[in-house]
């Protein structure tokens, strides 16, 4: 996985990185009309205002992404699944895979049993706000037996829809989805026991979602509910104070 | 090892027939409980004294830190990561400023690298002396308590002296670190690594061949290698059933590769061998230790902080750089959008992954068993819920 494409830690070429555009895995769409690359929907803003840190001469552009396509795994997948590999592409030596969510537990159980991935690292999502299938959802797969091989799985999943589980194919998916669930409202479909782990049942909201306000909201379960806003937000007065004066 | 350890397991042999003839019982076993090492709740169905399931209830000091790190600048994350496990808050620090510094292709002058592992192997010390004080006394050994925190103080007061910090050392920066070392640091650590030898030997001689250690440890909480890659269970849990693999090897950052060190590994996958696996880290890290105190005193000149731009702001993109934490492997999932905030920083806990695999563990054993179990995972709950 590695040695596909050169690590970029010395100064790279001048040129600004793109911005990481997501090809957009339309969830509902087949995947042979889904595989169209997607529009550069993402952030198209961040390419041109990237190099703003103060004019440093001889400073480190930072690495560029690199089309990995020809990475021998990704190639075996695509050979072996024709249709799920979306995009391939290679930041900092480490390949990035983008499949359909509907195939993601086809293809972490072929890189498991085939390609040896044996061990799955993390699973999280990000929250594209804007974009149109606004969730990303990671998988990150080690392999023990292929020289430490590492690769990662994305998917773009919308709003409300589900993302099947692959808590089948690899047990520690188990509590990562739960949490994935609890904090992205990423419902996964056949999950043996999808409940919140970090917030507790009854919590209103998804709270990494990017329009879930830092300060919290009003779950009810204020122990001074003169003292906490409703709706949320930080005291409105401060108990020290009452104290002092 | 195997006649020496036969009839000590505790456990009772399992004849598959309800113990008492009742039906099971419910039991609710912390948040408060002291063994739980913080606000651990498990919900236990027992059969008499014997654990059917247990169900682990956590959350309860989650703090949203993954929501915060999205509203600080790059710099500001590193005391957040702090307190996630914070009984060894370096490695944390480690972990975030290699993830950042993959993305913007930063280069950590050699001097830093040192001093870097230098601090980590200080912090796997006493993490890992804090976990033997504490498992210990989980099961009723309370001398290695005062033994090991004469030690982890010593280590304490080093950090304090660097850092200003004990606990939250704050020690890293992206491109490198804090500072530099104090006048006479490194001969003072040198002088605690040289005698720390014979302080493990001191452990060991109150636990290893302990009777009672051993009836209560060998046989306990069962975890065998594939069930823990299946659980994604790493560092000495994994190594403790006879898998060879640490981060520091398989993935190496920074120095290590220079360094001379070994991998302890012990077979049998039990409490008993996952205790003999971090003494014997402890033994490890106090080499590695040895090595970087040599070699900053040979090399004293150099940066202590690579080209780190005055503003940070990686390029857009995601990246994943993990450390071999004193618990197992720490992560951290980078997503940058181009601007100088994290736009989303996943923390890939390993006292968390590690936890799921309790249930898988405790099964069968008996309720005062749990103690030991729960001891030997080494948890710390602010990294738990975060």
């Amino acid at each position: 996985m590695t040695d596909e494409t050169k690590p970029p830690t010395p100064p790279s070429g001048g040129d600004a990185a793109p911005p990481e555009e997501k090809p957009a895995a339309e969830t509902a769409k087949p995947p042979a009309e889904a595989a169209k690359p997607a529009t550069e929907a993402a952030k198209p803003a961040a390419a041109p205002a990237k190099p703003a840190a103060p004019a440093a001469p001889p400073k480190p552009k930072g690495p560029t992404a690199n089309d990995a396509s020809s990475d021998p795994v990704v190639q075996r997948l695509t050979a072996a699944l024709p249709g799920v590999v979306l995009a391939a592409k290679e930041l900092v030596g480490q390949v990035t895979v983008e499949a359909p969510p509907e195939k993601v537990p086809e293809v972490l159980r072929y890189l498991k049993d085939k390609e040896a991935f044996t061990y799955l690292v993390d699973l999280t999502a990000i929250d594209w706000k804007a974009r149109v299938p606004r969730f990303d959802v990671v998988y990150w797969l080690h392999s023990f037996e292929k020289n430490n091989g590492r690769i990662r799985v994305r998917a773009g999943v919308a709003d409300g829809a589900e993302c099947p589980s692959v808590s089948g194919v690899f047990l520690t998916a188990n509590w990562m989805e739960r949490e994935v669930w609890d904090l992205f409202g990423i419902p996964f479909s056949g999950h043996p026991d999808l409940r919140r782990i970090l917030t507790w049942d009854g919590f209103a909201g998804h709270p990494l979602r990017k329009d879930f306000p830092v300060e919290g909201v009003d779950t009810g379960a204020a122990i001074y509910p003169d003292q906490y806003p409703e709706g949320g937000g930080p005291s409105v007065k401060d108990p020290l104070k009452k104290v002092v004066s | 090892m195997s006649e020496e350890r036969a009839g000590t397991a505790a456990s009772v042999p399992d004849s598959g027939e309800p113990m008492l003839g009742l039906r099971e019982m419910e039991l609710n076993f912390g948040p408060q409980h002291p063994s739980t090492h913080g606000v651990l709740r498990l919900v236990l169905k027992v059969d008499g004294e014997r654990i059917v399931s247990a169900r682990p209830d956590i959350g309860y000091l989650h703090r949203g830190t993954e929501k915060l790190f999205e509203t600080e600048t790059y710099p500001m994350v590193i005391p957040h990561t702090d307190r996630l496990d914070y009984v060894a808050a370096a490695t944390n620090n480690h972990a975030y400023c290699l993830a950042v510094e993959k993305l913007l292709g930063l280069e950590v002058p050699k001097k830093a690298q040192y001093i870097r592992v230098l601090l980590d192997e200080l912090q796997r010390i006493s993490s890992h002396l804090l976990w033997l004080a504490t498992a210990a006394i989980d099961l009723g050994a309370i001398t290695p308590f005062f033994y090991t925190f004469r030690e982890r103080e010593v280590i304490l007061d080093l950090f304090e002296d660097y850092c200003g910090a004990r606990l939250t050392l704050n020690c890293m920066r992206i491109g490198g670190l804090l500072e530099e070392l104090p006048p006479g640091w490194i001969e003072r650590v040198r002088a605690f690594t040289e005698v720390f030898d014979k302080n493990i030997d001191e452990y060991e001689d109150l636990l290893t061949e302990n009777r009672i250690w051993k009836q209560r440890t060998i046989g306990i909480g069962i975890l065998t290698a594939e069930q823990c890659i299946e659980w994604g269970v790493t560092g000495p849990p994994l190594r403790g059933a006879g898998f060879k693999w640490d981060i520091r090897r398989a993935i190496p950052y920074e120095c290590y590769p220079e360094l001379d060190f070994e991998i302890p590994t012990y077979p049998n996958a039990d409490t008993y061998d996952r205790y003999l696996v971090r003494v014997a880290e402890l033994r490890q890290s106090r080499r590695i230790v040895l090595q970087c105190c040599d070699w900053l005193l040979k090399n004293p000149e150099g940066e202590i902080r690579g080209k780190t731009p005055r503003v940070i702001k990686p390029v857009a993109g995601d990246v994943y750089a993990s450390v071999e934490a004193p618990k197992g492997e720490l992560g951290f999932y980078l997503v940058s959008n181009g601007s100088n905030k994290p736009y989303r920083l996943r923390v890939r806990p390993p006292s968390f992954i590690n936890l799921q695999a309790l249930p898988e563990m405790a099964k069968g054993h008996l309720v005062a068993d749990l103690v030991a179990i729960i001891g030997t995972i080494d948890i710390v709950l602010g990294e738990v819920d975060r």
